[in-house]
């Protein structure tokens, strides 16, 4: 199978979709001429122009409300924020429009609106790009959100976030857009509220997202040379979350260890822990152990950063200590 | 400009005094609840604005949203059967006074938060110019949206854009109790217009034919695709904020303002315009106004008489089925 970089996948799911839907368009800064922030590929905007791929200031309240206004009488766009950190700015839309617009009004209007943006930063982004705010819409009931962590998944998730009818937050790792993998030529979509299982194992369940799937993965090989058995599952979406294959998985492991890039409190491994505790704690042999960010902004100095966020190393001496191996 | 156009003004007019009147008293009496905004004294804007619209073209709304609503063919007995918080209300129960929406009427919903409409409009100004279409669609807003970031973002864009979208400010000179005044040295926002290179009048709000014209302009303008326009119209609430502020808005205003603004009723003026130039009688009026306290009754009846949402319809609607 071929391969291709996530920032292409991307790219060619919006493509994809925009040569089938003429309603398809995307907004957002510097997306046109530029070819966007991370990707410097203008490919969308060679193809189909200003009309359909529209540059705009910064005025981030106005991406996300003028892509809901559009959504909303008969357009299908996919907005563009250029950092998770900057989802901040844009909030009343997002949180008290966007998220609320099919509940509020009685179920009575689709809302077919993705707003992609990227999350973990470049490394040495410092403390305004670099954030994984990914539980803060998570927890916002009338969102949907999407994680993925492979050019494979990035597309066909992607795909189906743009179909949706429903309103996708859809987020990118930037330390992922040059990744390759194996894209297929063929259509494909993937559906939402199935996590992928990545490694069957028999001694340990691993959750993780985006960019700590492959340190996870890495782990897990590392692992296996000692006769350790870990199974890693990526949600790859928050928003519905596939809760059943997790405890299934538990149900034979009898563990549960959960890794993500942000921060430890009220990140969306106390919510993966939660739901098991809740549904699945006779299978569980030990506590459950989550692995996280520490709770402070991203430091700048890599060393510093290095050790915030948790990396390979950090990762196999916790699962180590944790399997008491 | 014809005499059943005049009288349909007046209509409209007095449909959004009397479905105010109404609300008040029953949230007074606590059958209606949560926060109430009532739009009296303002009438003239939507009423005026709105007859230019057609059903297709759009609008978004306020807080103080009955009046706009009304005056885009929203039905009483659905508007009323939501602020009852019925399962045969507009919005099912599920959005109360701050938020009906009707989408086959263009309203693209009342809204909760000050200047969350703005974008949503000129989304939808958006959309209209790349479907290709000749509607329009129409943001209300007040003076205090006109200090927040979104009233900015969106007057600019859709001005790069050159989308159809006309903005009406309602000037009612009172942010809930800070003044115009208070939260800007320009007073007429209107102005704000060469900040963004677009056309924009200011008109007496409570001159339903003065409003009516400017907007026939704008709204031509937006449909032929020559771009936005900032219309502000200065006009006054008569009520408190919200039902239930009672005697403290006299700690921002005084009962003489207020008086002096009753005095200056955009419907009572309208009244004697059209009768002192033959229009209409003054019976004829009082006889519309009795249909419309009879419709009105049958609206309370059906708000009454309606189901209640079962608790459990709470868990239904927040996504589509895929």
């Amino acid at each position: 199978m071929r391969e291709i970089s996530y920032a292409d996948a991307v790219v060619e799911a919006i493509e994809e979709e925009m040569d089938k839907h003429e309603e398809v368009f995307v907004l957002g800064e510097d997306i046109g001429r530029y070819g966007g922030a991370y990707f410097a590929n203008p490919k969308l905007w060679k193809k189909f122009g200003d009309e359909r791929v529209r540059d705009t200031p910064i005025s981030e309240s106005a991406i996300v409300g003028f892509a809901l206004g559009a959504a909303i009488t008969g357009m299908r766009p996919v907005a563009e924020i250029m950092f998770s950190d900057i989802m901040t700015v844009a909030m009343d839309q997002i949180v008290n429009q966007v998220a609320k617009m099919r509940y509020m009004f009685g179920g009575n209007v689709k809302v077919p609106l993705v707003i992609r943006t990227p999350i973990g930063g470049f490394h040495n982004s410092a403390a305004q790009h670099s954030q994984s705010l990914e539980s803060w819409f998570a927890h916002v009931p009338g969102l949907k959100v999407a994680m993925p962590s492979s050019p494979y998944a990035a597309k066909g998730l992607l795909k189906t976030a743009i179909q949706s009818n429903n309103p996708v937050i859809f987020f990118e790792h930037i330390q992922l857009y040059r990744l390759k993998g194996p894209v297929p030529e063929e259509e494909y979509y993937i559906p939402f509220g199935e996590a992928n299982i990545l490694r069957e194992g028999t001694d340990l369940t691993v959750v993780a997202s985006a960019v700590m799937v492959h340190r996870v993965m890495n782990v897990a090989n590392k692992l296996e040379e000692q006769g350790i058995q870990i199974e890693v599952i990526d949600p790859q979406t928050l928003c519905p979350f596939d809760k059943e294959t997790i405890l299934s998985s538990i149900k034979k492991t009898g563990r549960l260890f959960v890794v993500h890039q942000a921060c430890k409190t009220c990140g969306f491994g106390a919510e993966i822990a939660a739901i098991v505790a809740e549904e699945g704690f006779d299978y569980l042999i030990d506590p459950i152990q989550r692995l996280a960010a520490y709770d402070i902004p991203v430091p700048f100095a890599s060393n510093m950063e290095d050790f915030a966020i948790p990396n390979e190393q950090r990762i196999l001496s916790a699962i180590t200590e944790f399997l008491g191996k | 400009m014809e005499s059943n156009k005049l009288i349909e003004l007046l209509e409209k007019m007095l449909r959004i005094r009397h479905f105010e009147e109404k609300v008040g008293n029953l949230a007074a009496r606590r059958m209606i609840l949560g926060s109430v905004h009532l739009y009296i004294g303002e009438e003239a804007v939507a009423a005026g604005v709105c007859a230019n619209l057609r059903q297709n073209d759009f609008i978004t709304s306020t807080h103080r949203g009955h009046g706009h609503c009304i005056a885009k063919g929203g039905e009483f007995r659905f508007m009323m059967a939501e602020l009852f918080g019925k399962s045969t209300g507009y919005c099912q129960g599920k959005g109360g006074s701050q938020h009906i929406a009707n989408f086959d009427l263009g309203i693209l919903g009342a809204n909760g938060i000050v200047g969350g409409g703005m974008p949503i409009a000129s989304g939808a100004g958006l959309s209209i110019k790349m479907r290709n279409t000749d509607q329009v669609a129409v943001c209300f807003f007040g003076d205090g949206c006109c200090n927040n970031g979104v009233f900015h973002e969106s007057l600019n864009l859709a001005a790069v854009w050159n989308l159809p979208v006309v903005y009406v400010c309602e000037n009612n000179q009172y942010a809930v109790s800070v003044s115009v005044k208070q939260a800007s040295l320009i007073h007429d926002y209107y102005l704000r217009k060469d900040a963004y290179g677009i056309k924009g009048c200011q008109v007496d709000g409570n001159d339903v034919i003065a409003v009516y014209e400017a907007s026939k302009e704008a709204v031509e303008r937006a449909r032929k695709g020559e771009g936005p326009s900032l219309i502000e119209c200065k006009t006054y609430r008569w009520r408190g904020h919200y039902e239930g502020e009672f005697d403290r808005h006299y700690t921002y205003r005084t009962k003489k303002e207020i008086e002096e603004w009753i005095d200056k009723c955009p419907i009572a003026q309208f009244k004697a315009y059209l009768i002192e130039n033959n229009i209409i009688t003054a019976e004829k009026i009082d006889q519309l106004e009795e249909e419309i306290k009879r419709e009105l009754l049958e609206a309370v009846a059906f708000a009454e008489d309606s189901p209640a949402p079962k608790p459990e319809d709470a868990l239904v609607g927040l996504f589509e089925n895929e």
